[in-house]
């Protein structure tokens, strides 16, 4: 069987037990992926905010602006 | 309790599970706010009142009967078990109404406690009980709540109350805590067989409630208007999305309380007779493994960032689902979270939401299921795949302390996720609420439906306006001229 958290029974001395999370040894991998998450995320993100700053721009004219700024 | 340690350990975890029942409290308040939020406006106080009313009626039941059950069917039904095992407490001592440990006591035990077969020491005693008992029945009674609660959101303005406070009796005091029993003890006969492993209740709440709420929702048809003629879904948007966001918020809020809740704060080795040796007290989830506060502390706010993040984009920076997605990714991680590395709780909870999100917008196209805030989807798909996917991550870990028990593996993970949505969620309570349709229970008449569930109330409310502000018009032409 699969063991992906390395400890197969709790037969132990918690005193001796450290990580106990799955898949120990890629911490950095993981890290690096989250980064990559995170970068892709503000480039995504930056991509659909122009998309729809372009369509707002597009559907304002003077009558829809002066109705939102009488709503307030 | 006579020495200062045993004294000093039995009130802190009393006051420890207090904390979190206060704390889930505001999982309430939100969904109040966040259903109030989404409803139209001529539907507020009977969205209120439906889902607040829960709250006593669940408490109720859940003291007559539901936390009877939790004791009662580890092994099965407690009358016809699947499974041998012996019942590891009496439920009848510990858990029926009747039992004076269901009421104020010190730790010994009187002429009354000898009446009724509790001794002072034991599995079943006062000794161990009398500090507890209030307020773990309290801490599984908000769960309760909240299961019910889930299902509350997605049947708003055209439920009839009567049915709905039903079915939530029926989901909060009956079938939920059934599965808990089952999955979510120490004991339960999919944990010692199945492996199963739902740390903070992926399935054990969120997907049975979503299986539910399908089931109800299935029967109660859509709301007048969401679908055009040729079928495709109108969007009716929520009339507040201010208060829909900050009563996600306090849901939030309130899952901290859960999550603390579903732990035990502190336990010794010895107390839990397990296979751990040594002298080493840890925390543990209610599965007796050990995992520490800060653990979860770390997997809840990664798990609720990726679902945010990954939710701003898939919505488009829509705010019910961004929020809503938030929800979703704690959800999605929670089976696992009391041993995911942080990382890999922030990708379950990006990951797993954004397929629930879609799901929700294939079903509504594809079946005509309109669920007014995308509760089968937050808490039914989402729950059912964190369950499945901490079954392939978590994969070979122990599922218990005790010898004997199966490991946690995807093959259990997903039997349990299919008992959880469809054997304990969708099918009893679509049972249910077929009975209550063929007593034309259901559903409110379509005349209040389209003039809103507060017309009288708001006729009313109207009326008593007037006559005010026609008394006070009287009052004011006869004050003397200056």
């Amino acid at each position: 069987m699969l063991l992906t958290i390395g400890l197969p029974s709790w037969a132990v001395d918690l005193k001796t037990v450290g990580a106990i999370y799955p898949f120990q040894g890629t911490e950095t991998a993981m890290a690096i992926a989250a980064l990559v998450f995170w970068i892709l995320w503000h480039i995504i993100q930056i991509g659909q905010e122009n998309a729809e700053l372009r369509e707002k721009r597009d559907h304002v004219d003077k009558e829809n602006a002066r109705k939102a700024i009488e709503r307030y | 309790m006579n020495d200062q340690l045993t004294t000093v350990t039995t009130v802190f975890i009393e006051f420890y599970y207090w904390t979190t029942v206060v704390f889930m409290f505001l999982i309430h308040v939100g969904f109040c706010m966040y259903e109030v939020g989404v409803s139209r406006r001529r539907n507020h106080m009977h969205t209120l009142m439906k889902n607040t009313m829960a709250i006593p009626l669940v408490t109720l039941t859940f003291f007559l009967f539901g936390w009877w059950i939790y004791f009662a069917f580890p092994s099965g039904f407690y009358w016809y078990n699947f499974v041998p095992d012996p019942l590891p407490y009496d439920p009848n001592l510990v858990a029926a109404p009747n039992s004076p440990l269901m009421g104020t006591h010190l730790s010994g035990a009187n002429a009354t406690d000898a009446a009724a077969g509790i001794t002072a020491d034991g599995l079943n005693g006062a000794a161990t009980w009398h500090r507890l008992n209030g307020v773990f029945w309290a801490a599984f009674l908000l769960f309760s709540i909240t299961t019910a609660s889930i299902i509350s959101g997605a049947v708003i303005e055209r439920i009839r109350s009567g049915a709905f406070w039903i079915i939530a009796v029926w989901v909060g005091s009956v079938t939920w805590i059934t599965d808990a029993a089952w999955g979510w003890s120490a004991t339960g006969w999919m944990v010692k067989y199945l492996g199963y492993h739902d740390a903070y209740a992926s399935g054990v709440v969120h997907a049975i409630a979503g299986g539910s709420a399908l089931a109800v929702l299935i029967v109660l048809g859509p709301r007048i208007g969401k679908f055009r003629a040729d079928g495709t879904p109108r969007e009716i948007p929520p009339h507040n999305p201010w208060l829909v966001t900050i009563g996600l918020f306090l849901i939030y809020t309130g899952f901290w309380g859960f999550y603390a809740a579903c732990n035990i704060p502190m336990i010794a080795p010895a107390t839990i007779a397990g296979q751990i040796t040594g002298e080493t007290w840890t925390a543990t989830n209610i599965y007796l493994t050990p995992t520490t506060l800060s653990a979860i502390t770390f997997n809840f706010l990664m798990s609720l960032s990726g679902g945010m993040m990954a939710g701003y984009i898939i919505s488009k920076g829509d705010a019910f689902w961004t929020y809503s997605l938030g929800l979703a990714g704690v959800i999605a991680a929670s089976a696992g979270n009391d041993l995911y590395h942080p990382i890999q709780a922030f990708f379950v909870g990006a990951v797993i939401p954004c397929i629930a999100y879609k799901m929700h917008y294939w079903v509504e196209r594809t079946f005509k299921i309109d669920d007014a805030v995308g509760a089968v989807a937050v808490h039914g798909y989402n729950g059912f795949m964190g369950v499945v996917a901490a079954g392939f991550i978590l994969w070979g870990a122990p599922s218990s302390p005790y010898e004997g028990f199966a490991q946690i593996n995807p093959v259990g993970n997903f039997l349990g996720a299919m008992i959880m949505f469809w054997g304990l969620g969708f099918i009893p309570t679509l049972i249910l609420t077929l009975i209550i349709n063929a007593f034309g229970l259901l559903r409110v008449p379509p005349e209040v439906e389209i003039a809103g569930l507060d017309v009288v109330g708001q006729n009313i409310y109207d009326e008593a306006v007037n006559e005010v502000r026609q008394a006070e018009i009287g009052a004011l032409s006869q004050l003397p001229a200056r």
